[in-house]
């Protein structure tokens, strides 16, 4: 019966020869130790777990793809559509190329989404770990605001009217609006100054702020430790020689089983790299092979899939300004998780049903104001999308109270886990 | 009972399957095939364009077609004759002969020669570039602008077409068809006050003159020529299906043996 391998002591041995020449000079080894083998994560984690380390290498291969992307794309009115047919069909594997950056989008996304969900069903945006959570969410506006961007860059279609919508949502701004929109679009409406200020943006200023709140969120995960399944903490029961008993060193113990992730996602990702790039017109739409044209609308504008939620929100309210403030708000009202939950457990396995129930309620109604989004905005969708807002505001806005209600079931003092 | 009555349709049916597809003599399969086109006719926009990417032979086909009727008017400005020789497995010598223009050069992207400036003056616009037009129509689009053409005299070209209404583009296949028109039917229709009115709704098509190719053959020609509209919308796609399935193969055992060696280390863990 083999027990945990674990590093002996606080500090790393001595090394001799070029190590250690090296490690007199750069903390490697003291950096492995307190990141990965010295760095405990509780050992009950589920498939829920995967997401985060996978939304790492989603970004990996966004910035490795959009390096390459960059050599050939000519970000302007004349040359940006031109440029990216020329990478599809004359650059040696520019389809493959394009098609891992544009699926990387898409799967950026469902992989944040779902890593998120994580949070919410095991309360990990809750003490200790505010802050962990909020610098996500600044992730994730980052996120958004990368994607869009990126998304205009081709210079279709929908890419044109996509950017013609959501810059105007800005001149809803009470006094400042106008002038904001002609500043952001450095016209009097979506041109080439727009595309080449996006493109720069994309390019480098949101990846730099990407790379830096992703290691800060990094940071402050190493601070606080993982949360996990059971919403409970692991540093609380602590073995005579200071490890905690249901925690494992993260590698080699995550490292491997994390590649087990990145293994099946792959797969799961190449299938729609290379049998469904376009999913359907769900990653890439039809719109959107064809050049922008600003005397042509598309017949209905919609964001791509990982907008419409929120678009959604923002069509179901009959005033724009109105509209544009709620689903600002739909954004918002994540930072205030931690402070919105006052159940006395974090962990949904252990919350009564109310919560249950109110948590269900919201996974539906962010799924259906997604497929809404896509609608067009006419007859009993419109009403389907107020009733899903509605719900999805409820949920953030009675938290306090149906948070406290009910009796939730007693927490074990361990973590469950079951050897396999 | 019902089991029993279940298994005995399943062999029915697979019996009828049988007999069509052994028994089926070309008589049979046309009868099939003109029945059902003439009965779904009203659901003209159902119908899908049946084809095969990957069918050289079609999108050799597609490319005759494209020359003789498309490129009078429509350009590929992002594809290249050579490439299209690669590709579809044309020897350069055919190419040069029947596909690039006398004066055009293999490397030349395939441009229409029509002045854009008389295009607009003839036709109302200019007609598109149809490179991208399967990527963003889709390809039944493109199939059912096609089968869905008919006699208009109130149209300066003639013609109207169910998929496109008011189509600039006269219907340059008719020779092949020939021409039809449509025949419309009364449908009575409550309207949201409780009245019902009635409307005259497209039912079938009536030919009117008969082309240079009879229904099935038409329709061959107009899948060849959406397979190869298909095919330049995204020349790489036989390519990525071709390398798609290695690397699906490889992440396959790939994680096969991440999951082993995972197995192998949590066995540590109690």
């Amino acid at each position: 019966m083999a027990a945990v391998h674990r590093p002996q002591g606080s500090s790393t041995p001595e090394r001799k020869g070029f190590l250690g020449w090296l490690n007199k000079r750069l903390p490697v080894d003291e950096f492995i130790r307190s990141q990965l083998t010295g760095y405990y994560a509780p050992k009950n984690f589920n498939i829920w777990y995967f997401f985060g380390s996978l939304a790492l290498v989603v970004l990996v291969l966004q910035l490795v793809t959009g390096i390459f992307l960059t050599m050939f794309y000519k970000p302007g009115e004349a040359t940006s559509f031109d440029s990216v047919e020329f990478i599809m069909r004359e650059v040696n594997f520019g389809w493959l190329i394009r098609y891992l950056h544009s699926t990387g989008a898409s799967a950026f996304f469902i992989v944040v989404y779902l890593h998120m969900f994580r949070a919410f069903l095991y309360g990990s945006y809750r003490a200790p770990r505010e802050l962990l959570w909020i610098l996500g969410m600044l992730v994730y506006l980052a996120l958004m605001a990368e994607a869009f961007m990126g998304y205009v860059l081709p210079w279709g279609n929908m890419s044109f009217w996509g950017a013609q919508v959501i810059v105007n949502l800005f001149s809803t701004i009470p006094a400042i609006g106008p002038p904001l929109v002609e500043w952001i679009r450095g016209d009097y409406g979506i041109a080439d100054a727009t595309l080449n200020r996006f493109f720069s943006l994309h390019v480098v200023a949101v990846p730099l702020a990407l790379l830096l709140l992703v290691m800060l969120h990094l940071v402050a995960l190493r601070q606080t430790g993982s949360n996990n399944p059971d919403g409970i903490e692991i540093k609380k029961n602590i073995t005579p020689d200071g490890f905690p008993l249901d925690g494992i060193p993260f590698h080699p113990y995550y490292t491997v089983k994390d590649v087990v992730g990145v293994g099946v996602f792959f797969v799961l990702f190449t299938i729609v790299v290379f049998f469904v790039p376009t999913f359907g017109g769900l990653f890439l739409e039809g719109p959107n092979f064809e050049p922008a044209n600003p005397m042509s609308t598309p017949e209905h504008i919609a964001p791509v899939w990982y907008f419409t939620p929120y678009y959604a929100i923002l069509r179901a309210v009959p005033d724009q300004r109105m509209g544009a403030l709620l689903m600002g708000l739909a954004v918002f009202v994540f930072f205030l998780m931690p402070w919105l939950d006052r159940s006395p457990v974090k962990s949904i396995r252990y919350k009564p049903f109310i919560s249950k129930l109110a948590l269900a309620i919201f996974a539906v109604s962010f799924v259906s104001l997604g497929y809404l989004g896509l609608q067009p905005a006419e007859g009993s969708y419109v009403m389907l999308a107020r009733i899903f807002t509605v719900l999805y505001f409820a949920f953030f806005v009675l938290m306090p109270i149906y948070s406290r209600m009910g009796q939730p079931k007693p927490v074990p003092e361990r973590v469950t886990y079951h050897a396999h | 009972m019902r089991i029993k009555v279940r298994t005995l349709q399943a062999l029915m049916c697979g019996a009828l399957l049988l007999t069509s597809g052994g028994a089926g003599s070309g008589l049979f399969a046309a009868e099939a095939g003109e029945g059902a086109e003439g009965a779904t006719q009203t659901d003209w926009k159902a119908w899908h364009a049946d084809f095969d990417v990957a069918n050289k032979g079609a999108l050799q086909r597609g490319a005759r077609n494209f020359a003789n009727y498309c490129l009078g008017c429509h350009s590929l400005k992002y594809m290249r004759y050579s490439r299209l020789g690669q590709d579809l497995g044309i020897p350069d010598d055919l190419l040069n002969k029947y596909l690039v223009p006398p004066g055009d050069k293999p490397a030349n992207y395939i441009l229409t020669t029509m002045p854009p400036g008389d295009a607009e003056a003839w036709f109302g616009k200019t007609p598109p570039d149809l490179s991208l037009m399967a990527r963003a129509r889709g390809t039944d689009y493109i199939y059912r602008v096609f089968k869905t053409y008919y006699l208009d005299p109130t149209r300066p070209t003639g013609a109207n077409n169910l998929q496109l209404p008011g189509i600039a583009m006269p219907h340059v296949l008719s020779e092949l068809e020939g021409l039809k028109k449509p025949v419309y039917k009364s449908v009575e229709k409550r309207g949201e006050d409780g009245k019902t009115t009635t409307e005259q709704v497209f039912d079938h098509f009536e030919q009117v003159a008969p082309g240079r190719m009879n229904a099935e053959e038409y329709d061959a020609f107009v899948r060849d020529t959406v397979a190869f509209l298909s095919y330049v919308g995204e020349p790489a796609q036989i390519q990525r299906h071709a390398l798609g399935i290695w690397v699906v193969l490889f992440l396959l055992v790939f994680t096969w043996l991440a999951w082993l060696l995972k197995k192998e280390y949590w066995k540590d863990v109690h």
